[in-house]
């Protein structure tokens, strides 16, 4: 357990260095939101099994509520705060606004940083390549088709 | 509820800084209220959207519109803001005509102003405002403007450019100065007590944190979340607890019968005290339907956050209904009902009374004991899946008399527990006794009796009666009590699984009549906008490609309380040899009336079908004697993007009809639909939800 205050470690998130004094074994999210103050990423089980806190780290989509800080000591975090940092990631943030790919939200900063990763490696995905890529996030709203319309279009450009 | 006349138009739209605020009772749920009602001001006044505020949801401060719920936010608030704005309009034309000595008819509004066609007289209607009287009252009889909403870009919804970019504040965002956080340590079952204490538990708090105890409701605060989280994870291993009787370990179906409930007769669509039904003698056909316990399941664990400064207690939370919550807080704290601030703050979509209230008042029991200190109590998602008040399990027997193929008599009788956990406050302090952590106190209250809900397709009736032509119908409704769980409303209540019934059975009987099921569907109904859902639902299907081997085609059809929204669903699915229900092709049609916000609407139609299909084909909660069992999305799934179907949405727009609710009326034809698809790919009929592979496999062995 670290000293309060004292550097644990450091990491990089949205382009920025960050001296870290959380605990080491604090996971990913609890940083980002209570340290960092970066408020986007949500907590939805704490057990990677809904994808609601989906960052991206060295541009691929990884669920921060478990693995532990220290876990990402050196890489490139980019969190829904920066996704717009891209320019795949504004065409990904414009289409889910003109799709209205949401209704409560709650799930949504973590399917546009998985849409993100996705277009970003795969410009021109087929329907199942995206549901493969989104199967890993939930949505109880049941926003999917209008998620999907938004991919569609984020794709298109 | 909503507009009492009089009703005062200031309750309703105020202005500040030039800038319109619509004040609504109702709250965000996901459902996109507040976007609807921007829109319905702008089409009565005309003021740019970007003019255009709605005020937080507070109690002392907003209208009491009793609970967000039922599909009836468009109807109740939706209705008094468009009165509300006419009245406006109307009111200020008046000042216009009188300052000018022209006549109002003479004016019109055009761009947020006042126009007198062929002259120069603008007037911005936010500038007339101040010579409103402040006494004017919204007319409820007042004339609406005449507006083609579906020709209109719309405000686009509101938040949604802040939830891309992360910027959307969520309850579970808020920060204060000198705030803690704070989770509970439960029991493992409802009936569980904390053995434990204090003294052998505090050694596992880590620095600054804090155990609060109050009988068996233990939470721990600290500084910092995740030492909050990491402390209640070795607190929760370390309590002792007497585990009492556990929970029964009942096969609930079997419990849901006659025998031991409170029975009443339905007579159009309301409890009545009269007598029973005899049972319909000589059935053609006979059928019993069946739903489990299922979850409202939140993407977003339930939270609040609460301050108590020794007078005044504020809370932020997603409670669906502020003014019942504060008066049972209130009554749970022994406060006056002016001492608890509730302020209303998004929370995850909730599909009805889920764990929002109960947080609430968690974080309040936790907030009144560190006085100054505010408290942001999170719920972990196991707090979520075992303790929010699940839709209650239910059954439906159907009987019928089929004459020359057509339904004579027809008979419903539904079994459930009560839909209505909400902390409403009433008799025996049934308010205290519906929050969660009042049972668990030092000095326990509830939980309290369910009494028959006898509201018009309230609760477990609602739905019950067909939509459809029958010349002689009898329903019964049967409150069982004394069941596992602790159950409430979810989206729907009784229509969802009363329409997946009473859809199924018209298959049944269509197909045992000899009858294509839509056919027979029309030769029962008469009304001609729901003739007219189902004309258009055809002609979407007909440009479905053809089905092939192992696939199914089924349809269904419901107007939500028989007065609400009408759809039509279709869906076509394949069934692969283990069971598998792979959904392929939807097409929903509707008819909500006037249409306020088309993408609204769209949005809800789609959502209810998803979520419907998940209650259809996934959901289900488990439990054995320790507690409940079903604690995530692993033991309890719920439908994911692999097994979304290509899904399209038609609105049939009738500007000239009342505005009806649609949140609730797309979910009970998809269920429906879903089981006859499968009876059209497999000739197995589905009678209980969820039609799981092993349900499926089960249903095969047996015929």
């Amino acid at each position: 357990m670290g000293a309060c205050g004292a550097v644990n470690l450091t990491i990089r998130v949205n382009g920025q260095t960050h001296q870290i004094t959380s605990d080491p074994d604090t996971p990913l999210i609890y940083v980002l939101r209570d340290e960092l103050q970066l408020k986007g990423t949500k907590l939805g089980c704490g057990l990677e099994q809904c994808g609601a806190c989906a960052v991206l780290v060295g541009g691929k989509t990884v669920l921060s509520c478990v693995s532990a800080v220290e876990t990402f000591e050196g890489q490139d975090i980019t969190t829904i705060e920066g996704i717009e940092a891209t320019e795949v990631g504004r065409r990904v943030q414009d289409a889910f606004v003109k799709a209205t790919a949401a209704q409560c939200g709650y799930c949504t900063a973590g399917l546009v940083v998985a849409a993100t990763a996705l277009l970003t490696e795969t410009p021109n995905p087929d329907r199942e390549a995206t549901l493969a890529a989104l199967a890993p996030h939930l949505c109880r709203c049941g926003s999917h088709p209008r998620v999907l319309r938004a991919v569609t279009r984020a794709a298109s450009g | 509820m909503s507009l009492v006349d009089p009703s005062l138009l200031c309750n309703w739209i105020i202005f500040r800084d030039g800038r319109l605020q619509i004040q609504s009772g109702k709250v965000d749920i996901g459902q996109r209220i507040s976007t609807a009602l921007v829109q319905i001001v702008h089409e009565e006044l005309t003021i740019p959207y970007s003019q255009i505020d709605v005020a937080p949801v507070r109690t002392g401060q907003s209208p009491d519109e009793g609970i967000t719920s039922g599909s009836n936010s468009i109807e109740q608030s939706g209705h008094a803001i468009r009165c509300a704005a006419a009245t406006l309009r109307c009111a200020l034309i008046a000042v216009a005509a009188r300052q000018t000595g022209t006549e109002p008819q003479d004016w019109h509004v055009e761009h947020g102003s006042l126009c007198l066609p062929a002259t120069n007289h603008r007037i911005p209607i936010a500038d007339l405002a101040a010579y409103l009287d402040p006494s004017t009252v919204v007319d409820p009889n007042v004339v609406f403007r005449v507006v083609d909403s579906e020709n209109g870009p719309g405000p686009g919804m509101r938040g949604m450019a802040e939830l891309v970019n992360g910027s959307f504040t969520f309850v579970h965002d808020l920060e204060m100065p000198g705030m803690q956080h704070a989770r509970a340590i439960r029991p493992p079952n409802v009936n569980a007590r904390l053995r434990s204490d204090e003294t052998a538990l505090e050694k596992w708090l880590e620095k600054d944190q804090r155990l609060i105890r109050d009988g068996s409701f233990l939470a721990i605060t600290g500084p910092k979340e995740w030492p909050v989280v990491r402390a209640a994870g070795r607190l929760a291993a370390a309590c002792n607890w007497d585990m009492c009787d556990g929970l029964p370990e009942i096969d609930v179906f079997s419990k849901l019968t006659a025998e031991t409930a409170i029975r009443m007769p339905v007579v159009d669509s309301t409890p009545s005290n009269g007598s029973l039904p005899e049972p319909l003698l000589n059935p053609t056909a006979m059928a019993r339907y069946e739903r489990p316990y299922q979850l409202h399941g939140a993407l977003g664990p339930s939270a609040a956050l609460a301050e108590w400064n020794g007078v005044v207690l504020k809370i932020f939370c997603h409670s669906q209904g502020i003014y019942p919550l504060r008066d049972s807080i209130a009554d749970s704290l022994g406060l006056d009902p002016s001492h608890v601030v509730i302020t209303h703050v998004f929370g995850a979509g909730c599909y009805g009374h889920n764990g929002a209230d109960d947080a609430a008042f968690e974080a309040a029991l936790i907030a009144m004991q560190t006085p100054g200190v505010p408290i942001l109590l999170k719920w972990t998602r196991e707090d979520e899946h075992r303790w929010e008040p699940f839709a209650p399990a239910m059954a439906v027997e159907l009987a019928a008399q089929i004459k020359v193929g057509k339904i004579g008599a027809y008979s419903a009788e539904v079994f459930s527990d009560t839909h209505r956990g909400r902390p409403r406050p009433g008799p025996d302090r049934a308010g205290p006794g519906k929050l969660l952590a009042n049972r668990f106190r030092a000095d326990p209250v509830g939980p309290p009796t369910a009494q028959p809900n006898l509201a018009r397709h309230g609760g477990m009736h609602r739905n019950l009666d067909p939509i459809y032509d029958i010349p002689r119908k009898q329903f019964v409704k049967n409150l069982v009590t004394g069941l596992p769980h602790r159950t409430s409303a979810m989206r729907c209540l009784g229509a969802a699984l009363n329409i997946f019934g009473l859809e199924s059975f018209m298959d049944e009987l269509a197909l045992q009549s000899g009858i294509e099921p839509t056919a027979f569907r029309r030769a029962h109904l008469s009304d001609s906008r729901a003739l007219a859902v189902l004309d258009e639902l055809d002609r979407q299907v007909s440009r479905l490609p053809a089905l092939t081997a192992q696939c199914g085609r089924g349809q269904a059809y419901a107007q939500y309380k028989n007065q609400m929204t009408r759809v039509g669903v279709s869906v076509d699915l394949a069934v692969d040899d283990h069971g598998r229900v792979r959904l392929l092709h939807a097409v929903i049609v509707a008819d909500a009336g006037r249409v306020v916000d088309f993408e609204g609407l769209k949005a809800q139609l789609e959502g209810g079908f998803v979520q419907a299909a998940s209650w259809a084909l996934y959901e289900q909660v488990h439990w054995d004697r320790d507690g409940i069992v079903s604690k995530d999305w692993d033991s309890y799934p719920v439908i994911r993007f692999d097994n979304i179907p290509k899904i399209d949405v038609t609105v049939m727009n009738r500007g000239h009809e009342k505005s009806v609710g649609a949140g609730e009326a797309s979910p009970g034809p998809t269920i429906a639909a879903i089981a006859n698809a499968i009876f059209d790919a497999t000739g197995l009929r589905m009678r209980r939800m969820p039609f799981t592979p092993d349900m499926i496999l089960t249903r095969a062995i047996e015929d």
